[in-house]
Protein backbone atom coordinates (compact mmCIF):
# COMPACT_ATOMS: atom_id res chain seq x y z
CA UNK A 1 0.00 0.00 0.00
CA UNK A 2 1.09 3.57 -0.67
CA UNK A 3 0.46 7.03 0.46
CA UNK A 4 -1.50 8.88 -1.40
CA UNK A 5 -1.59 11.80 1.00
CA UNK A 6 1.62 13.09 2.96
CA UNK A 7 2.57 15.55 5.35
CA UNK A 8 5.61 16.38 6.33
CA UNK A 9 6.07 18.59 8.97
CA UNK A 10 3.41 20.91 8.06
CA UNK A 11 3.22 24.30 9.84
CA UNK A 12 0.15 26.62 9.83
CA UNK A 13 -0.83 29.93 11.21
CA UNK A 14 -4.30 31.94 9.93
CA UNK A 15 -3.22 34.83 8.98
CA UNK A 16 -4.03 37.58 12.31
CA UNK A 17 -3.92 34.48 14.33
CA UNK A 18 -1.24 34.24 17.16
CA UNK A 19 -1.27 30.45 17.82
CA UNK A 20 -0.35 28.05 15.22
CA UNK A 21 -3.52 25.77 13.86
CA UNK A 22 -0.69 22.90 12.95
CA UNK A 23 2.15 22.65 14.25
CA UNK A 24 4.35 19.91 12.52
CA UNK A 25 2.07 17.39 11.18
CA UNK A 26 3.23 14.61 10.29
CA UNK A 27 1.10 12.05 8.44
CA UNK A 28 0.39 9.51 5.56
CA UNK A 29 -2.52 7.96 4.61
CA UNK A 30 -2.91 5.16 2.57
CA UNK A 31 -4.22 4.39 -0.66
CA UNK A 32 -7.76 2.43 0.17
CA UNK A 33 -8.21 3.10 3.88
CA UNK A 34 -10.72 4.54 5.73
CA UNK A 35 -9.05 7.12 8.15
CA UNK A 36 -11.34 9.05 10.85
CA UNK A 37 -9.73 12.25 12.01
CA UNK A 38 -11.18 12.99 15.94
CA UNK A 39 -10.53 16.34 17.88
CA UNK A 40 -12.64 18.93 19.96
CA UNK A 41 -13.63 21.87 18.24
CA UNK A 42 -10.06 24.23 17.75
CA UNK A 43 -8.11 21.39 17.70
CA UNK A 44 -6.96 21.98 13.90
CA UNK A 45 -8.66 18.67 12.53
CA UNK A 46 -10.51 21.07 9.93
CA UNK A 47 -7.50 22.74 8.77
CA UNK A 48 -5.96 19.78 8.18
CA UNK A 49 -8.88 18.64 6.05
CA UNK A 50 -8.29 22.03 4.40
CA UNK A 51 -4.69 21.35 3.49
CA UNK A 52 -5.35 17.88 1.56
CA UNK A 53 -6.88 19.31 -1.34
CA UNK A 54 -4.88 22.93 -1.55
CA UNK A 55 -7.55 25.39 -0.16
CA UNK A 56 -5.29 25.96 2.38
CA UNK A 57 -1.03 25.22 1.59
CA UNK A 58 1.44 24.96 4.56
CA UNK A 59 3.91 28.18 5.57
CA UNK A 60 6.12 25.78 6.57
CA UNK A 61 6.47 22.14 5.45
CA UNK A 62 4.87 20.09 2.58
CA UNK A 63 1.74 18.43 1.84
CA UNK A 64 1.70 16.26 -1.26
CA UNK A 65 -1.11 14.58 -2.69
CA UNK A 66 -0.15 11.42 -5.41
CA UNK A 67 3.67 12.86 -5.38
CA UNK A 68 2.23 16.46 -6.36
CA UNK A 69 3.46 19.29 -3.48
CA UNK A 70 0.26 21.12 -3.03
CA UNK A 71 2.17 24.18 -3.16
CA UNK A 72 2.23 24.21 -7.21
CA UNK A 73 -0.23 26.76 -8.21
CA UNK A 74 -0.02 25.44 -11.83
CA UNK A 75 -1.45 21.70 -10.61
CA UNK A 76 -3.76 22.55 -8.24
CA UNK A 77 -6.68 21.34 -10.41
CA UNK A 78 -4.98 17.97 -10.66
CA UNK A 79 -5.22 18.06 -6.97
CA UNK A 80 -8.30 18.93 -6.61
CA UNK A 81 -9.87 16.24 -8.89
CA UNK A 82 -8.21 13.85 -7.23
CA UNK A 83 -9.46 14.60 -3.61
CA UNK A 84 -12.37 15.63 -3.18
CA UNK A 85 -14.01 17.65 -0.68
CA UNK A 86 -17.30 17.83 1.51
CA UNK A 87 -18.25 20.24 3.78
CA UNK A 88 -19.99 20.25 6.99
CA UNK A 89 -23.04 22.66 5.76
CA UNK A 90 -24.66 20.98 2.86
CA UNK A 91 -26.65 23.97 1.91
CA UNK A 92 -23.48 26.01 0.56
CA UNK A 93 -22.16 23.41 -0.85
CA UNK A 94 -25.32 23.06 -3.65
CA UNK A 95 -24.32 25.02 -6.85
CA UNK A 96 -27.54 24.07 -8.59
CA UNK A 97 -31.41 23.86 -8.01
CA UNK A 98 -31.58 20.45 -9.70
CA UNK A 99 -29.67 17.12 -7.75
CA UNK A 100 -28.30 16.09 -11.13
CA UNK A 101 -27.19 19.72 -12.49
CA UNK A 102 -25.49 20.40 -9.40
CA UNK A 103 -23.71 16.88 -9.77
CA UNK A 104 -22.37 17.17 -13.09
CA UNK A 105 -21.11 20.73 -12.00
CA UNK A 106 -17.47 19.13 -10.94
CA UNK A 107 -17.10 17.20 -14.37
CA UNK A 108 -18.33 20.51 -16.34
CA UNK A 109 -15.82 22.32 -14.81
CA UNK A 110 -13.22 19.74 -15.71
CA UNK A 111 -14.43 19.70 -19.47
CA UNK A 112 -15.47 16.47 -19.23
CA UNK A 113 -17.60 15.38 -22.79
CA UNK A 114 -21.55 15.70 -22.23
CA UNK A 115 -22.19 12.08 -22.90
CA UNK A 116 -19.78 10.74 -20.33
CA UNK A 117 -21.06 13.63 -17.67
CA UNK A 118 -24.65 11.98 -18.29
CA UNK A 119 -22.97 8.45 -17.35
CA UNK A 120 -20.49 9.95 -14.38
CA UNK A 121 -23.91 11.61 -13.00
CA UNK A 122 -26.41 8.60 -13.26
CA UNK A 123 -23.52 6.43 -11.73
CA UNK A 124 -22.78 8.69 -8.55
CA UNK A 125 -26.47 9.07 -8.15
CA UNK A 126 -27.12 5.57 -7.91
CA UNK A 127 -24.05 5.19 -6.12
CA UNK A 128 -25.41 7.17 -2.92
CA UNK A 129 -29.10 6.06 -3.32
CA UNK A 130 -30.29 9.33 -4.78
CA UNK A 131 -31.02 7.97 -8.21
CA UNK A 132 -34.75 8.41 -7.76
CA UNK A 133 -34.39 12.36 -7.02
CA UNK A 134 -32.06 13.67 -10.13
CA UNK A 135 -34.83 15.96 -10.59
CA UNK A 136 -35.68 17.38 -7.21
CA UNK A 137 -34.86 20.55 -5.64
CA UNK A 138 -32.35 19.87 -3.28
CA UNK A 139 -33.33 22.72 -1.14
CA UNK A 140 -36.77 20.11 -0.59
CA UNK A 141 -34.60 17.28 0.46
CA UNK A 142 -33.94 16.33 4.38
CA UNK A 143 -30.41 17.18 5.54
CA UNK A 144 -28.69 13.76 5.00
CA UNK A 145 -30.22 13.40 1.53
CA UNK A 146 -28.46 16.80 0.40
CA UNK A 147 -25.16 15.84 2.51
CA UNK A 148 -25.58 12.34 -0.03
CA UNK A 149 -26.31 14.57 -2.98
CA UNK A 150 -22.85 16.42 -2.04
CA UNK A 151 -21.02 13.59 -1.95
CA UNK A 152 -22.46 12.50 -5.50
CA UNK A 153 -21.14 15.58 -6.51
CA UNK A 154 -17.57 14.79 -5.66
CA UNK A 155 -17.76 11.31 -7.10
CA UNK A 156 -18.64 12.48 -10.02
CA UNK A 157 -15.37 14.37 -10.57
CA UNK A 158 -13.94 10.56 -10.15
CA UNK A 159 -11.80 11.35 -7.26
CA UNK A 160 -9.06 8.68 -5.42
CA UNK A 161 -9.51 10.12 -2.08
CA UNK A 162 -12.65 11.46 -0.53
CA UNK A 163 -12.53 13.76 2.34
CA UNK A 164 -15.43 14.84 4.60
CA UNK A 165 -14.85 18.17 7.08
CA UNK A 166 -17.71 17.34 9.85
CA UNK A 167 -20.62 15.77 7.39
CA UNK A 168 -22.73 14.79 9.73
CA UNK A 169 -22.38 18.12 12.24
CA UNK A 170 -25.63 19.69 11.13
CA UNK A 171 -27.20 16.33 10.70
CA UNK A 172 -30.06 14.10 12.90
CA UNK A 173 -29.22 10.95 13.94
CA UNK A 174 -30.98 9.03 10.52
CA UNK A 175 -28.73 11.51 8.21
CA UNK A 176 -25.35 10.90 10.26
CA UNK A 177 -26.15 7.20 9.75
CA UNK A 178 -27.38 7.74 5.84
CA UNK A 179 -23.45 9.85 5.30
CA UNK A 180 -21.87 7.23 7.24
CA UNK A 181 -23.17 4.03 5.41
CA UNK A 182 -22.59 5.98 2.39
CA UNK A 183 -18.75 7.08 2.80
CA UNK A 184 -18.16 3.34 4.66
CA UNK A 185 -19.67 1.64 1.72
CA UNK A 186 -17.44 3.65 -1.19
CA UNK A 187 -14.34 3.11 0.69
CA UNK A 188 -15.01 -0.49 1.36
CA UNK A 189 -16.74 -1.66 -2.35
CA UNK A 190 -14.99 0.90 -4.21
CA UNK A 191 -11.99 1.10 -2.76
CA UNK A 192 -11.81 5.17 -2.15
CA UNK A 193 -9.52 6.28 0.29
CA UNK A 194 -11.89 8.26 2.60
CA UNK A 195 -10.67 10.73 5.24
CA UNK A 196 -13.61 11.66 7.75
CA UNK A 197 -12.99 14.73 10.08
CA UNK A 198 -15.31 14.61 13.07
CA UNK A 199 -16.05 14.89 16.65
CA UNK A 200 -18.70 11.83 17.16
CA UNK A 201 -16.25 8.95 18.51
CA UNK A 202 -19.21 5.96 17.32
CA UNK A 203 -18.47 7.81 13.67
CA UNK A 204 -14.63 6.44 13.84
CA UNK A 205 -15.63 3.08 15.14
CA UNK A 206 -15.56 1.62 11.49
CA UNK A 207 -12.72 2.82 10.45
CA UNK A 208 -9.35 1.36 9.64
CA UNK A 209 -7.58 3.75 11.39
CA UNK A 210 -8.27 7.39 13.90
CA UNK A 211 -6.28 9.61 14.49
CA UNK A 212 -6.64 11.92 16.91
CA UNK A 213 -5.93 15.93 16.91
CA UNK A 214 -5.33 18.18 20.01
CA UNK A 215 -4.05 21.78 19.37
CA UNK A 216 -2.95 21.81 16.13
CA UNK A 217 -0.67 18.17 17.00
CA UNK A 218 -1.55 14.71 16.20
CA UNK A 219 -2.05 12.66 19.91
CA UNK A 220 -2.92 9.15 19.31
CA UNK A 221 -2.84 7.68 15.88
CA UNK A 222 -3.40 3.94 15.08
CA UNK A 223 -6.38 1.55 15.19
CA UNK A 224 -10.11 2.71 16.42
CA UNK A 225 -9.85 0.09 19.19
CA UNK A 226 -6.52 0.76 20.64
CA UNK A 227 -6.60 4.15 20.48
CA UNK A 228 -10.09 4.43 22.39
CA UNK A 229 -8.04 1.94 25.08
CA UNK A 230 -5.82 4.86 26.02
CA UNK A 231 -9.32 6.13 27.75
CA UNK A 232 -7.20 8.59 30.02
CA UNK A 233 -5.47 10.49 27.53
CA UNK A 234 -8.69 10.71 25.28
CA UNK A 235 -10.73 11.79 27.90
CA UNK A 236 -7.84 14.76 28.92
CA UNK A 237 -8.77 15.78 25.21
CA UNK A 238 -12.18 16.25 26.18
CA UNK A 239 -13.38 13.35 24.02
CA UNK A 240 -15.61 9.99 24.78
CA UNK A 241 -15.08 7.13 24.58
CA UNK A 242 -17.50 4.34 23.27
CA UNK A 243 -19.74 2.87 25.69
CA UNK A 244 -17.96 -0.28 25.63
CA UNK A 245 -14.56 0.61 26.46
CA UNK A 246 -15.93 2.79 29.30
CA UNK A 247 -17.85 0.27 30.69
CA UNK A 248 -14.71 -1.83 30.41
CA UNK A 249 -12.03 0.74 32.12
CA UNK A 250 -14.84 1.71 34.73
CA UNK A 251 -14.91 -2.65 35.57
CA UNK A 252 -11.19 -2.63 35.60
CA UNK A 253 -11.09 -0.06 38.17
CA UNK A 254 -12.82 -1.89 40.25
CA UNK A 255 -10.14 -4.79 40.15
CA UNK A 256 -11.64 -6.73 37.06
CA UNK A 257 -8.69 -7.39 34.46
CA UNK A 258 -10.37 -7.19 31.09
CA UNK A 259 -9.07 -5.57 27.89
CA UNK A 260 -9.97 -2.63 26.84
CA UNK A 261 -9.76 -2.86 22.95
CA UNK A 262 -13.54 -4.32 22.17
CA UNK A 263 -15.70 -1.81 20.53
CA UNK A 264 -18.69 -4.77 19.63
CA UNK A 265 -21.40 -4.54 22.45
CA UNK A 266 -21.84 -8.89 22.06
CA UNK A 267 -17.90 -8.95 22.32
CA UNK A 268 -18.02 -6.95 24.94
CA UNK A 269 -21.01 -8.84 26.83
CA UNK A 270 -18.82 -11.93 26.59
CA UNK A 271 -15.92 -10.69 28.26
CA UNK A 272 -17.68 -9.34 31.11
CA UNK A 273 -19.39 -12.21 31.26
CA UNK A 274 -16.60 -14.65 31.67
CA UNK A 275 -14.52 -12.52 34.11
CA UNK A 276 -17.61 -12.44 36.68
CA UNK A 277 -17.58 -16.09 36.42
CA UNK A 278 -14.12 -16.81 36.98
CA UNK B 1 -45.30 36.26 4.11
CA UNK B 2 -42.03 35.33 2.90
CA UNK B 3 -43.71 32.22 1.19
CA UNK B 4 -45.22 34.13 -1.42
CA UNK B 5 -41.87 35.08 -3.16
CA UNK B 6 -42.29 32.81 -5.89
CA UNK B 7 -39.33 34.61 -7.72
CA UNK B 8 -36.66 32.23 -9.38
CA UNK B 9 -38.93 29.70 -8.91
CA UNK B 10 -39.05 26.42 -11.46
CA UNK B 11 -41.92 23.90 -11.28
CA UNK B 12 -40.77 20.92 -13.53
CA UNK B 13 -43.33 19.92 -15.92
CA UNK B 14 -43.25 18.12 -19.29
CA UNK B 15 -45.13 20.71 -22.33
CA UNK B 16 -44.34 21.83 -25.23
CA UNK B 17 -43.66 25.30 -23.78
CA UNK B 18 -41.09 23.33 -21.13
CA UNK B 19 -39.27 21.70 -23.61
CA UNK B 20 -38.75 24.71 -25.52
CA UNK B 21 -35.16 25.58 -25.49
CA UNK B 22 -34.01 28.38 -23.71
CA UNK B 23 -32.92 30.55 -25.77
CA UNK B 24 -36.09 30.30 -27.82
CA UNK B 25 -37.90 31.13 -24.70
CA UNK B 26 -35.92 34.14 -23.88
CA UNK B 27 -36.31 35.74 -27.67
CA UNK B 28 -39.60 34.88 -27.53
CA UNK B 29 -40.44 36.64 -24.17
CA UNK B 30 -38.18 39.56 -25.41
CA UNK B 31 -40.50 40.28 -28.58
CA UNK B 32 -43.54 39.49 -26.37
CA UNK B 33 -42.10 42.46 -24.21
CA UNK B 34 -41.95 44.58 -27.38
CA UNK B 35 -45.14 43.51 -28.48
CA UNK B 36 -46.53 44.42 -25.37
CA UNK B 37 -44.84 47.93 -25.36
CA UNK B 38 -46.21 48.50 -28.94
CA UNK B 39 -49.33 47.74 -28.05
CA UNK B 40 -51.82 51.14 -28.37
CA UNK B 41 -55.53 50.21 -29.07
CA UNK B 42 -57.30 47.85 -27.07
CA UNK B 43 -56.94 45.27 -30.15
CA UNK B 44 -53.38 45.72 -30.02
CA UNK B 45 -53.74 44.71 -25.52
CA UNK B 46 -56.50 42.38 -26.15
CA UNK B 47 -53.90 40.34 -28.89
CA UNK B 48 -51.39 40.17 -26.11
CA UNK B 49 -53.95 39.17 -23.63
CA UNK B 50 -54.77 36.18 -25.89
CA UNK B 51 -51.20 35.29 -26.53
CA UNK B 52 -50.28 34.96 -22.76
CA UNK B 53 -53.19 32.97 -22.08
CA UNK B 54 -52.30 30.99 -24.62
CA UNK B 55 -48.92 30.46 -23.46
CA UNK B 56 -50.18 29.92 -19.77
CA UNK B 57 -53.06 27.08 -21.12
CA UNK B 58 -50.22 25.35 -22.94
CA UNK B 59 -47.44 25.50 -19.79
CA UNK B 60 -50.46 23.70 -17.70
CA UNK B 61 -49.51 26.54 -15.01
CA UNK B 62 -51.72 26.36 -11.63
CA UNK B 63 -53.34 29.93 -12.04
CA UNK B 64 -53.27 30.44 -8.45
CA UNK B 65 -49.41 29.91 -8.79
CA UNK B 66 -49.22 32.88 -11.25
CA UNK B 67 -51.58 35.11 -9.15
CA UNK B 68 -49.50 34.24 -6.04
CA UNK B 69 -46.50 35.64 -8.00
CA UNK B 70 -48.22 39.20 -8.68
CA UNK B 71 -49.27 39.46 -4.72
CA UNK B 72 -46.35 41.36 -3.99
CA UNK B 73 -46.45 43.61 -6.88
CA UNK B 74 -50.23 45.09 -5.78
CA UNK B 75 -48.84 47.54 -3.84
CA UNK B 76 -46.72 49.25 -7.38
CA UNK B 77 -49.62 47.86 -9.63
CA UNK B 78 -52.56 50.09 -7.56
CA UNK B 79 -49.82 53.02 -7.53
CA UNK B 80 -49.25 53.18 -11.36
CA UNK B 81 -53.00 52.85 -11.54
CA UNK B 82 -53.90 55.79 -9.30
CA UNK B 83 -51.07 58.28 -10.77
CA UNK B 84 -52.65 57.49 -13.96
CA UNK B 85 -56.29 57.81 -13.42
CA UNK B 86 -55.64 61.61 -11.64
CA UNK B 87 -52.85 63.08 -13.38
CA UNK B 88 -53.83 62.16 -17.01
CA UNK B 89 -55.59 65.11 -19.07
CA UNK B 90 -58.83 64.79 -21.51
CA UNK B 91 -62.52 65.58 -20.84
CA UNK B 92 -64.21 64.89 -17.37
CA UNK B 93 -65.95 61.50 -16.55
CA UNK B 94 -68.22 64.45 -15.03
CA UNK B 95 -67.83 68.16 -15.42
CA UNK B 96 -65.58 69.36 -12.50
CA UNK B 97 -63.74 66.42 -11.48
CA UNK B 98 -60.30 65.51 -12.35
CA UNK B 99 -60.74 61.82 -13.58
CA UNK B 100 -61.01 62.20 -17.00
CA UNK B 101 -61.88 59.27 -19.44
CA UNK B 102 -58.60 59.29 -20.80
CA UNK B 103 -57.24 58.98 -17.00
CA UNK B 104 -59.05 55.13 -16.53
CA UNK B 105 -58.12 54.50 -20.37
CA UNK B 106 -55.06 55.18 -19.59
CA UNK B 107 -54.63 53.32 -16.08
CA UNK B 108 -56.91 49.96 -17.68
CA UNK B 109 -54.00 49.59 -20.47
CA UNK B 110 -50.84 50.77 -17.38
CA UNK B 111 -52.42 47.73 -15.30
CA UNK B 112 -52.76 45.29 -17.83
CA UNK B 113 -49.50 46.45 -19.51
CA UNK B 114 -47.42 45.63 -15.72
CA UNK B 115 -49.53 42.34 -15.06
CA UNK B 116 -49.00 41.08 -18.49
CA UNK B 117 -45.07 42.28 -18.11
CA UNK B 118 -44.87 40.18 -14.87
CA UNK B 119 -46.79 37.38 -16.11
CA UNK B 120 -45.00 36.63 -19.80
CA UNK B 121 -41.78 36.98 -17.57
CA UNK B 122 -43.21 34.29 -15.15
CA UNK B 123 -43.90 32.19 -17.43
CA UNK B 124 -40.71 32.10 -18.41
CA UNK B 125 -38.67 31.62 -15.08
CA UNK B 126 -41.72 29.48 -13.99
CA UNK B 127 -41.10 26.49 -17.06
CA UNK B 128 -37.37 26.63 -17.24
CA UNK B 129 -34.96 25.57 -15.04
CA UNK B 130 -33.13 28.49 -13.70
CA UNK B 131 -29.68 26.55 -14.99
CA UNK B 132 -30.64 25.98 -18.29
CA UNK B 133 -31.86 29.67 -18.19
CA UNK B 134 -28.61 31.08 -17.48
CA UNK B 135 -26.52 28.31 -19.73
CA UNK B 136 -29.10 29.99 -22.45
CA UNK B 137 -28.37 33.49 -21.70
CA UNK B 138 -25.06 32.58 -21.81
CA UNK B 139 -25.04 31.63 -25.01
CA UNK B 140 -26.98 33.63 -26.31
CA UNK B 141 -24.62 36.50 -25.09
CA UNK B 142 -21.72 34.61 -25.81
CA UNK B 143 -20.62 37.08 -28.70
CA UNK B 144 -20.33 40.32 -26.38
CA UNK B 145 -17.76 37.79 -24.64
CA UNK B 146 -15.30 39.27 -27.96
CA UNK B 147 -15.40 42.74 -26.41
CA UNK B 148 -14.50 41.64 -23.14
CA UNK B 149 -18.16 41.46 -21.47
CA UNK B 150 -17.47 39.32 -18.64
CA UNK B 151 -20.30 37.45 -19.78
CA UNK B 152 -19.60 33.58 -17.81
CA UNK B 153 -18.88 35.25 -14.45
CA UNK B 154 -22.43 37.58 -14.94
CA UNK B 155 -24.49 34.57 -15.63
CA UNK B 156 -22.81 31.84 -12.85
CA UNK B 157 -23.56 34.81 -10.13
CA UNK B 158 -27.25 35.24 -11.71
CA UNK B 159 -27.33 31.17 -11.31
CA UNK B 160 -26.34 31.50 -7.59
CA UNK B 161 -28.27 33.68 -6.94
CA UNK B 162 -31.73 32.63 -7.90
CA UNK B 163 -30.17 29.20 -6.39
CA UNK B 164 -29.92 30.68 -2.74
CA UNK B 165 -33.21 32.86 -2.76
CA UNK B 166 -35.03 29.77 -1.28
CA UNK B 167 -32.41 28.78 0.96
CA UNK B 168 -32.05 32.76 2.47
CA UNK B 169 -36.00 32.87 2.58
CA UNK B 170 -35.90 29.88 4.68
CA UNK B 171 -32.89 31.61 6.84
CA UNK B 172 -35.36 34.84 7.09
CA UNK B 173 -37.98 33.08 8.06
CA UNK B 174 -36.00 31.46 11.21
CA UNK B 175 -34.61 34.65 12.01
CA UNK B 176 -37.93 36.09 12.11
CA UNK B 177 -39.12 33.39 14.41
CA UNK B 178 -36.25 33.62 16.73
CA UNK B 179 -36.64 37.58 16.66
CA UNK B 180 -40.44 36.64 17.80
CA UNK B 181 -39.65 34.10 19.86
CA UNK B 182 -38.19 36.94 22.01
CA UNK B 183 -41.02 39.78 21.87
CA UNK B 184 -40.16 41.28 18.48
CA UNK B 185 -43.32 42.69 17.16
CA UNK B 186 -43.30 42.64 13.38
CA UNK B 187 -47.20 43.77 12.81
CA UNK B 188 -48.02 46.72 14.48
CA UNK B 189 -46.68 50.31 14.96
CA UNK B 190 -46.05 52.91 12.74
CA UNK B 191 -43.99 52.41 9.18
CA UNK B 192 -41.24 53.63 10.66
CA UNK B 193 -41.10 51.46 14.05
CA UNK B 194 -42.29 48.43 12.17
CA UNK B 195 -39.22 49.47 9.55
CA UNK B 196 -36.55 49.85 12.61
CA UNK B 197 -38.10 46.16 13.78
CA UNK B 198 -36.89 44.75 10.31
CA UNK B 199 -33.00 45.69 11.62
CA UNK B 200 -32.02 43.00 13.80
CA UNK B 201 -33.30 40.45 10.76
CA UNK B 202 -31.68 42.01 8.32
CA UNK B 203 -28.32 41.98 10.05
CA UNK B 204 -28.27 38.25 10.64
CA UNK B 205 -29.23 37.66 7.43
CA UNK B 206 -26.31 39.62 6.13
CA UNK B 207 -23.78 38.01 8.10
CA UNK B 208 -25.05 34.74 7.47
CA UNK B 209 -25.01 35.51 3.75
CA UNK B 210 -21.48 36.59 3.75
CA UNK B 211 -20.23 33.22 5.73
CA UNK B 212 -22.40 31.07 2.88
CA UNK B 213 -21.22 33.04 -0.22
CA UNK B 214 -17.54 32.39 1.64
CA UNK B 215 -18.33 28.26 2.11
CA UNK B 216 -20.03 28.16 -1.43
CA UNK B 217 -16.91 29.90 -2.97
CA UNK B 218 -14.45 27.06 -1.13
CA UNK B 219 -17.15 24.07 -2.07
CA UNK B 220 -16.97 25.56 -5.64
CA UNK B 221 -12.72 25.68 -5.88
CA UNK B 222 -12.61 22.20 -4.65
CA UNK B 223 -14.89 21.19 -7.42
CA UNK B 224 -12.34 22.45 -9.70
CA UNK B 225 -13.88 25.80 -10.54
CA UNK B 226 -11.83 27.61 -12.16
CA UNK B 227 -14.12 30.40 -14.50
CA UNK B 228 -16.22 29.45 -17.83
CA UNK B 229 -12.06 28.07 -19.41
CA UNK B 230 -12.60 24.66 -20.73
CA UNK B 231 -15.89 24.06 -19.47
CA UNK B 232 -18.51 22.04 -20.70
CA UNK B 233 -22.24 21.04 -20.02
CA UNK B 234 -24.00 18.06 -19.61
CA UNK B 235 -27.20 19.23 -21.19
CA UNK B 236 -26.56 20.43 -24.53
CA UNK B 237 -28.59 22.80 -25.96
CA UNK B 238 -30.48 22.20 -29.56
CA UNK B 239 -32.82 24.01 -31.39
CA UNK B 240 -35.53 21.94 -32.89
CA UNK B 241 -38.08 22.41 -35.47
CA UNK B 242 -40.66 23.30 -32.14
CA UNK B 243 -38.05 26.14 -31.57
CA UNK B 244 -37.81 27.69 -34.94
CA UNK B 245 -41.40 27.31 -35.22
CA UNK B 246 -41.95 29.19 -31.68
CA UNK B 247 -39.49 31.45 -32.81
CA UNK B 248 -41.01 32.65 -36.32
CA UNK B 249 -44.54 32.40 -34.29
CA UNK B 250 -43.24 35.22 -31.69
CA UNK B 251 -42.02 37.31 -34.67
CA UNK B 252 -45.11 37.14 -36.79
CA UNK B 253 -46.84 37.98 -33.86
CA UNK B 254 -44.66 41.20 -32.79
CA UNK B 255 -45.55 42.17 -36.70
CA UNK B 256 -48.75 42.05 -35.95
CA UNK B 257 -49.12 44.12 -33.13
CA UNK B 258 -46.93 46.67 -34.56
CA UNK B 259 -49.60 46.46 -37.64
CA UNK B 260 -52.18 46.87 -35.61
CA UNK B 261 -50.48 50.19 -33.75
CA UNK B 262 -50.20 51.73 -37.04
CA UNK B 263 -54.10 51.45 -37.64
CA UNK B 264 -54.02 52.76 -34.41
CA UNK B 265 -56.22 49.83 -33.15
Amino acid sequence: MSAVIRFENVHFTYPGDETESLCGIDLEIEEGSFVAVLGHNGSGKSTLAKHMNAILVPDEGSVTVNGIPTSDEERIIDIRRRVGMVFQNPDNQIVANVVEDDVAFAPENLGVPPAEIRQRVDAALKQVGMYEYRQHAPHLLSGGQKQRVAIAGVIAMEPKIIVLDEPTAMLDPMGRSEVISTVTRLCRERGMTVVLITHHMDECVGADRLVVMSNGRIVADGAPAQVFSQVELMENEGLTVPETTRLLYDLNREGFVLPLDILDTELCADAVAAAIRE
Amino acid sequence: MLKDITLGQYFPGDTVIHRLDPRTKLIAVLLYIIALFQAKGWVGYAAVLLASLGCMALSRLKPKVIFKGLKPMIFIIALTALLNIFYTGGTPILPGWIITWDGITRAVQMILRIVLLICGTFLLTYTTSPIALTDGLELLMSPLKRIRVPVHEMTIMMSMALRFIPTLIEETDKIMSAQKARGADFETGSLVSRAKALLPILVPLFVSAFRRADELAIAMESRCYHGGQGRTRMKQMKFAGIDYAAMSISALFLAGVIVLKKFGL
